[in-house]
């Protein structure tokens, strides 16, 4: 037979030290695409049954699935590519793990070593490519160096602050015969003594820390990805629940705190709560907890928050004063830190803060009632998103993983899909990554099969990664798709609404019949196009067994409130039309 | 070598305020400024880095592997640093060379340079040695034209600066040259009005003065 498989009694190689690294690493799923320079990889791929190959369409979705698959696991996602346009395709994905801190390990392999440098065929220089958006990244041409770099990449990937670490392998190391060993944790340690991030913080800047604590009038908390990232929620929900500090949430730090707590008190910035934000200008004490200041969080640096002093927490050093100066810095895993500081803090009563949760009571009442259904939509009977977000996050009752896109589906999806629960609400934050939710969902189904999850795009960022419909078939991965589908790319088109006077360049975009397209898969669809048809369709997606697709034809027009138009402060929020508020 | 003290030029030797270590740990006790309370609350945020700015010189050590000049210049690039200078050779132990880096930038901003220097993996020390007495010195090779009518006066200025002509040719001398940026600069400027052919300089290469050295973490393998 022609494709008669191996002796079992072949040689050691390359590429079988690849994967029992990985194996080592307690790696079950890699997320790839072949390609000719890793074929002496797939060809032994098959006897390591534990490592499961998620084939994606697109290694774009290769990145994005091991992105997805970290978040909602807390491990490191893997994702394999070939050289040359199947590493380039990696970039976006690995660039948005960079900036949104995910642990990742990117695997290329590349020519042969002596073609480095060549121009060979699909040769390209990776490694200069992901040099500045890595953690780190190596160029492998020894098959006797892979356990120490695999070992080392993992060990780097998810320690300290998390990101992405790349490995190109060349096609020969890979096929080189090997007998080194895999190195032991000491081993790894003792070889980059230039990585050691602090866990514990200052125990001087914790009584400092306390000190502003128990003085603020006004403290409010700013709970970022690192409380996710640091499996801290437990930590700051006691710390919260003894201090009676209201929590706030970042775009990614959603999911930190449940929303239904009392003290949870909503998200912030740029698309973010009223209340929220204006709890933050008012306040006298931000305590802020594994985030990092982003633009969209703070707008205009010098209109935000005067009157507060800031305690910043963050596992990072280079975060502390890079985007606002702060008071207090602390350097140090931020669940250890709360683990130190929530015994040197004093307890208080909701009574000893009545005044202050009743004043906040109130902004959130009003802020509330204004953007609910905020573009008028809803009042012209027309199908509005932040209602369709809603019913979906009440469909699973909250405990469903919502991926959302970019743009006004991932605002939409910040501020209504309602979540409960740490690892339920998947965003690009910081690349703004348009395509990253159906891949990255099929990423997080995979690593939480117990775990309904949806992918909730426009129909913009669906188009530009529709392709994996075809891998969530061919896996049997049950992720729901959402299309809020308004022929728009609605954020540019809201943009150019309100700041360029109505110029509608290149906003407005045709897409397929998204049933017919889905029917091509083999995959359920449905449609809802007004409002009540939303919970029945829903319903069921959700009662199709493998992956299913709903079609939302809502609003063309609508805007997300309220606004906060870049270059301008947190306080100048545009709630609606005709301009800014206060 | 020309050192400072023989030849008893501007030394670049300061004032010590106090040793300045960009430790990776940058858990320093904090400045805490007065209670404003909401009546008072300044109107505006100051934004970190936007001081006033002056000249800096870090000391890097890094691992001697392939690739990782590229990683601290492409940082240095992406996170919009401006470096004036930068030299790099190895050290006493071959595994790991040293960095003098020089760049303009107030303390904030150059801080933010030593942090994320530090998140580099193949980084193992960053230390600001603006404050600290040192010796500072780099290298030049001037090519000046000397003809048989102006050699002796060519010749006459690069001994009264300490340097030393290394090469002759019939129209030309090339000068080397060692001391602080602003010395060279000098010597540059004089021999200038002769016509400058060609000119290298290595950067600035920075040694603590006295018994202290940069210290670091041990190095890779």
């Amino acid at each position: 037979m022609l494709h008669e498989s191996k002796p079992r009694g072949r040689t050691r190689i390359g590429a079988d030290v690849l994967c029992e690294g990985l194996r080592r690493q307690g790696v079950d799923v890699i997320f790839g695409y072949p390609g000719g320079v890793l074929l002496p990889l797939y060809d032994v791929l098959g006897d390591y049954p534990e490592l499961r190959h998620v084939l994606v369409r697109h290694e774009q979705g290769a990145a994005h699935a091991a992105d997805g698959y970290a978040r909602v696991t807390g491990r490191v996602g893997v994702c394999l590519a070939t050289s040359g346009p199947g590493a380039t395709n990696l970039v976006t994905g690995i660039a948005n793990a960079m900036l949104d801190s995910i642990p990742m390990v990117a695997i290329t392999g590349n020519v042969a070593a002596a073609l480095l440098g060549k121009d060979a065929f699909q040769e390209i220089d990776i490694t200069g490519i992901t040099l500045p958006m890595t953690k780190h990244n190596y160029l492998v041409r020894d098959a006797n160096e892979l356990p120490h770099v695999i070992a080392e990449a993992f060990h780097i990937a998810q320690t300290g602050r998390p990101g992405p670490v790349h490995i190109d392998i060349t096609k020969d190391a890979l096929q080189q015969e090997t007998q080194a060993p895999h190195p032991d944790a000491e081993t790894v340690l003792a070889a980059i003594p230039g990585f050691r991030p602090t866990f514990e913080g200052h125990p001087r800047q914790l009584r400092l820390a306390a000190k502003l604590i128990d003085e603020a009038r006004r403290p409010v908390i700013l709970a970022g990805h690192g409380i996710l990232l640091s499996g801290a929620w437990d930590q700051l929900r006691e710390f919260a629940e003894k201090t009676q500090i209201p929590v706030t949430h970042t775009l990614l730090g959603i999911g930190a705190m449940d929303e239904t707590h009392p003290l949870s008190y909503g998200y912030m910035g740029m698309h973010g709560w009223k209340h929220v934000n204006r709890a933050i200008q008012s306040s006298d004490l931000l305590i802020a907890l594994g985030m990092r200041f982003d633009d969209r969080v703070t707008g205009k640096v010098s209109a935000y928050a005067t009157g507060a002093r800031i305690i910043h927490v963050d596992i990072d050093p280079a975060e502390i004063g890079k985007n606002v100066s702060v008071d207090v810095p602390i350097v140090g895993d931020v669940g250890r830190v709360l683990d130190a500081l929530t015994p040197l803090v004093a307890a208080r009563q909701p009574e000893d803060r009545a005044g202050y949760f009743a004043e906040l009571a109130d902004w959130r009442r009003g802020s509330e009632a204004r953007s609910w259904h905020g573009s008028g939509a809803w009042r012209d009977g027309l199908l509005s998103a932040d209602y369709v977000v809603e019913q979906i996050g009440a469909a699973a009752d909250h405990d469903a993983t919502l991926v959302a896109d970019v743009g006004q589906n991932q605002m939409w999806v910040a501020r209504y899909g309602g979540f409960r629960r740490p690892h339920s609400h998947l965003s690009s934050g910081g690349l703004g990554t348009m395509g990253y939710a159906l891949p990255a969902a099929m990423g997080a189904a995979v690593g939480r099969p117990d775990k309904e999850t949806w992918a909730i795009c426009g129909d913009g960022g669906f188009q530009m990664t529709m392709q994996q419909l075809g891998t969530l078939v061919q896996e049997h991965i049950p992720v729901k798709i959402a299309i809020l589908d308004n022929t728009k790319l609605g954020m540019i088109r809201q943009w150019q609404e309100l700041i360029y006077s109505g110029n509608y360049h290149s906003s407005h975009l045709m897409g397929p019949d998204y049933l017919k397209l889905a029917e091509a898969y083999g995959i359920a669809a449905f449609r809802a196009t007004t409002p009540d048809e939303v919970p029945a369709a829903i319903e069921a997606a959700r009662a199709i067994d493998g992956p299913a697709l709903v079609h939302f034809r809502i609003a063309d027009e609508q805007n997300v409130f309220p606004f906060m138009p870049a270059g301008k402060g947190l306080s100048d929020l545009i709630e609606e039309w005709g301009g800014a508020d206060e | 070598m020309t050192d400072q003290a023989t030849t008893g030029r501007r030394s670049t030797d300061q004032a010590t305020t106090g040793r300045r270590s960009t430790d990776q740990a940058m858990n320093r006790p904090a400045t805490i400024p007065a209670a404003t309370g909401q009546a008072a609350a300044p109107a505006t945020r100051e934004i970190p880095g936007t001081g006033a700015g002056h000249r800096h010189v870090l000391v890097a050590v890094v691992n001697n592997r392939p690739g990782v000049l590229n990683r601290v210049a492409s940082l240095m690039r992406a996170r919009n640093f401006n470096i004036d200078s930068l030299a790099v050779g190895h050290t006493e132990r071959p595994d790991v060379s040293r960095m003098t880096i020089t760049l303009h930038g107030d303390d904030v901003a150059v801080e933010q340079v030593a942090k994320q220097l530090y998140k580099l993996i193949d980084v193992l020390k960053v230390q600001d040695v603006s404050d600290e007495p040192r010796i500072e010195h780099e290298l030049a090779l001037i090519k000046v034209r000397a003809t048989n009518s102006t050699r002796a006066e060519v010749l006459k200025i690069v001994e009264l600066y300490k340097g030393r002509v290394v090469d002759v040719a019939a129209d030309s001398v090339i000068v080397e040259a060692t001391g602080t940026e602003d010395e060279i600069d000098a010597l540059v400027a004089l021999v200038g009005g002769f016509g400058i052919r060609e000119m290298v300089r290595t950067g600035t290469t920075v040694m603590v003065r006295g018994p202290q050295v940069v210290e670091y973490e041990g190095a890779g393998k």
